[in-house]
């Protein structure tokens, strides 16, 4: 069963509510959200198996803290698109502003257009598909989880790094502290490629360089401080 | 004669450059700032006179509940005293001690917080009140646990750092600790100065407006700062939408931080109240949007005074570690093998507390009983209420927060100046008004 929510006629709060009061097992399995007019906050935090297609823009936050439900944005998503999500999916039609992904703990995050600075910023297991480019200062500090560019990177590219995996088909700027460029071993590709098909991207895994972390600044130590 | 010792190189003065000289690197520590500073020793009450009347003590009523989160929560929370436990992560801290802290702050009333590293069930289940912090790391950050928590306290800095990060060292990441900050054991864990995802008061405005959707508009959200520009960071917090504002003094603890950072960043409580009061006042806001101070609460005078300068409820992080048994004299044999002494131990990101309280090592940790631990410091609540109450009442107060900067004179020009109160013996307030 599919409810139409028109953000023209009721309020972003009477939304939310009602995808937070959602039963286990409900049939209102399919929302879409018209004339979301880039408000900010919509469909956050959800904890529900459901579907949620917002037909326009939204604002910052979209989707934050999302669980388990799959959401579409069929226009651009403001600063912090699927922040600290824990599991579903988030699919961006557009661009993404600022911090798409920022803290994110599960789940896929998929941007058709780019994504803006500090995408995946201290990401922690999500899995992130840019098909365009990303800004700089992508994957700051980034713990877990997969970054994927399929256009260029900007600069300071995984500063900080812990164990996050970046790949980028494009050009990088500069790498941040201590991040570098890695060779992409057999478990590499078939991790992007399982990836790629499921952001439905076509496209051969040789053609991505992998970077991550070199892993001197794990342990303080005066020689390594910035 | 080469007898006389400088007061600009003093001992401790050149310690420092001698092990700087031989080390390399800056010292790491944990506590507050040592050093001395003008703090609320320097203020006195003037009590009930013949203009004043005062109120029996032990008969008369003298209320100490504090409603907070009022202005836009639909569940505020309701404490039975104005003393709250600080924000002290599981990792800085034992399992046992955050359930210690738990047990006292629930006995006594009042709320325990979390802190950076995320929410423990043993936390959970032992605080009535838990106040879930929102840091720049985001370890362990879930909807559940923003769900479970009684409030929400936004972190933008604290005293012992304003404007610095944190860190936690490799010797305390347990696996544990480790799986909760979803990070390698063993690894030095940075938690990051800034929030990822928000800078500056509009953004922090719209990041509260998405918690507040996330929970239903049910929690009260505090917006914590460290104690630098009080009256414009206050006014930005109120601007953004708090319900709560978390005032931290340079004197408040940290876990681990830089020596120099700890003592030369940020502005001692004492002079930051004043001004956030002011800005409280200045927005039509003040005892809506509630004050809560930090920063070297040691006993009842000093929530007294907290509380006559303006603030709503006090919050004590370093004091509820000693009423837990920090820097017990009774391990004295330990501390002095860790080349300290009981009273002065700070290296509390090392992870060897004997104690057993800043550490993750299981059989250190195990020295501490949380049931006793947890009693000991709802004593220790007691007695700051106990005597808060007695100050209120021989100043005529039948309420703590009846307590007034009128009540109050200082010792110093510096402290009257920072308080906003006269010079004993004067009416002079240095800096508001001439000398008379």
């Amino acid at each position: 069963m599919t409810r139409v929510v028109d953000l023209q006629v009721s309020s972003r709060r009477t939304l939310n509510q009602a995808l937070h009061d959602l039963p286990d097992q409900t049939n209102e399995t399919h929302w879409t959200v018209r004339n979301p007019g880039g408000q900010h906050a919509l469909a956050v935090g959800i904890d529900a198996p459901i579907t949620v297609t917002i037909e326009g823009h939204a604002g910052y936050y979209c989707a934050g803290m999302n669980k388990h439900a799959r959401i579409e944005i069929h226009g651009n998503a403001g600063v912090g698109v699927a922040e600290n999500m824990m599991s579903g999916r988030v699919h961006v039609r557009g661009d993404a502003s600022q911090a798409a992904g920022a803290t994110a703990h599960g789940g896929l995050l998929i941007i058709d257009g780019n994504a803006s600075a500090r995408c995946g910023i201290s990401m922690k297991g999500v899995r992130i598909v840019v098909k365009g480019s990303i800004g700089p200062m992508s994957a700051f500090m980034a713990q877990s989880g997969t970054l994927v560019a399929l256009g260029d990177a900007g600069d300071a590219l995984g500063d900080s790094i812990y164990e996050a995996h970046i790949y980028v088909r494009g050009r990088t700027g500069t790498l941040g502290a201590d991040c570098c460029e890695k060779p992409m071993r057999a478990e590499h590709h078939a991790e992007l490629r399982a990836l790629l098909d499921e952001a439905g991207v076509d496209e051969d895994t040789r053609y991505f360089r992998r970077y991550g972390s070199a892993r001197q600044l794990y342990n303080f130590h005066v020689d390594n401080a910035y | 004669m080469g007898s006389r010792f400088s007061a600009t190189f003093d001992q401790h003065a050149l310690a420092e450059i001698r092990r700087a000289a031989a080390t390399g690197i800056y010292d790491i520590r944990g506590a507050g700032a040592k050093r001395h500073l003008p703090h609320f020793d320097d203020l006195l009450f003037l009590g009930a006179s013949i203009s004043r009347y005062p109120l029996e003590g032990y008969r008369e009523t003298c209320a100490t509940d504090v409603w907070l989160g009022t202005r836009h929560a639909s569940k505020p929370i309701h404490l039975k005293i104005p003393i709250t436990i600080a924000g002290m992560s599981f990792g800085s801290l034992s399992a046992q001690a955050k359930e210690a802290l738990g047990r006292g702050a629930s006995i006594a009333g009042t709320s325990t917080t979390t802190g950076d590293g995320g929410m423990t069930p043993e936390e959970r289940g032992h605080s009535s009140i838990l106040v879930y912090q929102y840091l720049p790391s985001r370890y362990g950050m879930n909807p559940d646990d923003l769900r479970r928590a009684d409030a929400i306290e936004i972190v933008v800095g604290q005293g012992a750092k304003p404007g610095g990060g944190g860190m936690l060292l490799g010797q305390k990441i347990s696996d544990r600790v480790a799986e909760m900050r979803n990070l390698p054991k063993g690894i030095d864990q940075r938690s990051a100065c800034r929030h990822p995802d928000w800078t500056g008061p509009d953004d922090l405005e719209i990041k509260i407006e998405e918690l507040r959707e996330i929970t239903n508009y049910e929690k009260p959200i505090y917006v914590k700062i460290g104690a630098t520009r009080p009256y414009y960071d206050v006014a930005l917090a109120v601007k953004s939408g708090a319900d709560v504002v978390v005032l931290d003094g340079m004197q408040g603890g940290t876990a681990a931080t830089q020596d120099v950072f700890i003592e030369h960043v940020g502005i001692p409580i004492l002079a930051a109240i004043r001004p956030a009061v002011q800005a409280l006042q200045d927005l039509g806001q003040h005892r809506k949007i509630q004050l809560i101070v930090s920063g070297g609460i040691r006993n009842g005078a000093d929530v007294a005074k907290a509380l006559a300068l303006g603030a709503d409820a006090v919050s004590i992080g370093t004091a509820a570690l000693v009423a837990l048994g920090d820097n017990d004299p009774a391990y004295e044999a330990e501390y002095q093998a860790l080349g300290a002494t009981a009273g002065a131990y700070d290296d509390w990101q090392e992870g060897r507390d004997p104690a057993g309280i800043t550490t993750q090592d299981p059989v250190l940790a195990a020295r501490l009983d949380p049931v006793a631990g947890g009693r000991r410091l709802a004593n220790y609540l007691s007695v700051l209420t106990l005597e808060a109450q007695t100050i209120a009442r021989a100043c005529g107060k039948s309420h703590l927060h009846n307590l007034e900067p009128e009540d109050l004179v200082a010792l110093t020009i510096e402290a009257a100046a920072m308080a906003r109160v006269p010079l004993a013996g004067t009416n002079w307030i240095p800096g508001a008004n001439p000398i008379g």
